[in-house]
């Protein structure tokens, strides 16, 4: 306990940036039902912005927030970077673990250290698989923890969730393409939305055959600013 | 086995590189009555031979339930074995808590093998005197696992431990290519047959002294034991003994069990357990409480 306080006070001194560096993102995610193409089967969606914001301040980037823990389970996080880096290291304890087990295991701890009043700052998102079904979880600081069709933290659980559910039930089977489209959508109505957001992102692509995370994703060429000509 | 300067210690090695002490805690296995597990691509069953130290005795219970798709069967020391039972109880408890999954059986033997293995490397300690027959169904199907007071653990098709246990083993290797395609039933009685095959021609089994323990694809563990054993033992009693290791009663464990060095161990359990009839062989157990 001790050893944590005074290398904390320590780096502030020193470096003065790195220390609470409480990160607001936004991440949004979807889940598709086995689908209707051929091609494939169906499987889960991630996606998240890659800024670390140091306040209002766009510190980091190219901050990298999903993660592939098992061929079956990827996590993506909101909120203080260092918790989740550290919450990296531990979660895969073996190569099997499945996405229902990572998010149970996720939520007892999260629950326990804000039981001890030292909670990990966090919000997550876990995809992958359980049983051979598709599993999307969200896991928050204070231990909340539920299973849904699809689940956003931060902004994306305002802008993006409503989105997601309205394009569901015009057409409740998404196939891949779908669901890929649905979430630049998502992702760029965030963008112009939300002042901490950034243009940026990852992708990650959950099928029975593995995690596929495709990194640097830019979306600013799709953008359209004219608007701001027009503002006084 | 004879007596040297290096058997005292766990925690010293004899020059031709053994640890006597865990040998010796293997022989503590050996004592302890017979059980056996089979399984096949669908199911995993233990059957064992239940001991009672005296007439006014209920039987010693031999399998215990783990979880819902794990059961232990125990040769050996009891006491010992119920720590064990409550170490695998409380990792299957903790894997339903923390991943909201069953303990698949490859896991959990090996943090079995790993507290087992403790005890064999430390100066305050002895290893377990116990050996395990575990039964279980996950999500790579069924399994049996052996474990020894070495902190090997073995995964097996069939097994058989415990006193007069070769004669059983020698049936499950005769018919080994059989357990795969069995059909539950057929699996319980095949283990029934090998169990009884380590019993002395004049001892049958009964529903007193057998315990069934079954687990498998869509089905959780069920333990039978006094009547809800009665309709596995009925087919049972209809068909012809094999020659067990019951034919001869001075064919007594030491010799009837891999142990060549027996010598002097062997020659002093003849001629005590020469006079009196099978309940002698029971007898050695009862100064160790091994069951």
């Amino acid at each position: 306990m001790y050893e944590a306080l005074e290398s904390g006070i320590f780096l502030f001194g020193l470096v003065g940036l790195l220390q609470g560096n409480s990160t607001t993102f936004l991440d949004i995610v979807n889940k598709m039902r086995p689908g209707l193409t051929p091609l494939y089967n169906g499987g889960v969606m991630l996606a998240a912005d890659s800024l670390g914001s140091y306040g209002s301040l766009a510190r980091f980037r190219d901050v990298k927030r999903l993660f592939r823990v098992t061929d079956k389970a990827a996590l993506a996080c909101s909120g203080d970077i260092a918790d989740y880096q550290r919450d990296d290291e531990c979660g895969g304890y073996t190569r099997e673990l499945n996405a229902g087990a990572l998010h149970c295991w996720l939520t007892r701890v999260l629950y326990n250290r804000r039981s001890r009043f030292d909670p990990l700052w966090l919000e997550c998102v876990v995809a992958g698989y359980k049983d051979n079904e598709p599993f999307l979880g969200y896991v928050d600081k204070i231990g909340t923890a539920f299973e849904a069709k699809e689940v956003a933290t931060g902004f994306g659980l305002h802008l993006a969730v409503p989105m997601i559910r309205e394009a569901r039930e015009k057409k409740p089977n998404l196939t891949r393409d779908d669901a890929q489209k649905l979430l630049k959508e998502c992702l760029k109505v965030l963008y112009y939305r939300d002042c901490r957001a950034h243009f940026k992102y990852q992708l990650a692509d959950i099928t029975p055959e593995g995690v596929t995370i495709h990194d640097d994703i830019n979306m600013k060429k799709e953008t359209n600013w004219e608007v701001a000509n027009y503002i006084k | 086995m004879f007596r040297n300067q290096y058997d005292n210690d766990v925690t010293v090695w004899s020059p031709q590189g053994r640890l006597h002490q865990v040998e010796y805690a293997m022989e503590a296995v050996k004592q302890g009555s017979a059980t056996v597990g089979v399984k096949s691509s669908s199911h995993a069953v233990l059957v064992a031979l239940k001991r009672a130290s005296s007439e006014l005795a209920a039987h010693q219970k031999k399998i215990m339930p783990i979880d819902k798709h794990i059961a232990v069967s125990i040769s050996g020391l009891t006491a010992d074995a119920r720590v064990l039972s409550r170490f695998m109880r409380t990792e299957c408890l903790n894997e339903h808590f923390a991943h909201n999954q069953a303990l698949s059986l490859n896991k959990l033997m090996e943090r079995v093998g790993a507290k087992m293995q403790i005890a064999t490397q430390r100066y305050d300690k002895r290893p377990y005197g116990v050996g395990l027959l575990l039964a279980g169904f996950d999500e790579d199907g069924p399994h049996i696992y052996q474990t020894c007071p070495s902190a090997n653990y073995y995964d097996c098709q069939a097994m058989a431990i415990g006193a007069r246990s070769q004669s059983a083993r020698t049936y499950l290797e005769r018919h080994l290519e059989e357990f795969g395609s069995s059909t539950r039933e057929e699996l319980i009685r095949h283990a029934l047959r090998a169990l009884r095959d380590t019993l002395p021609n004049d001892v049958e089994l009964t529903n007193k002294n057998c315990s069934i323990a079954v687990v498998g694809k869509g089905e959780d563990l069920s333990i039978y034991d006094d009547d809800d054993v009665n309709p596995y033992l009925e087919g049972l009693d209809q068909e012809e003994r094999r020659g067990g290791a019951g034919g001869s009663r001075d064919a007594q464990p030491p010799a009837a069990e891999d142990d060549a060095t027996a010598g002097a161990a062997a020659s002093a359990d003849a001629t005590a357990a020469a006079p009196p009839p099978p309940p002698a062989a029971e007898d050695q157990g009862d100064s160790m409480e091994t069951d």
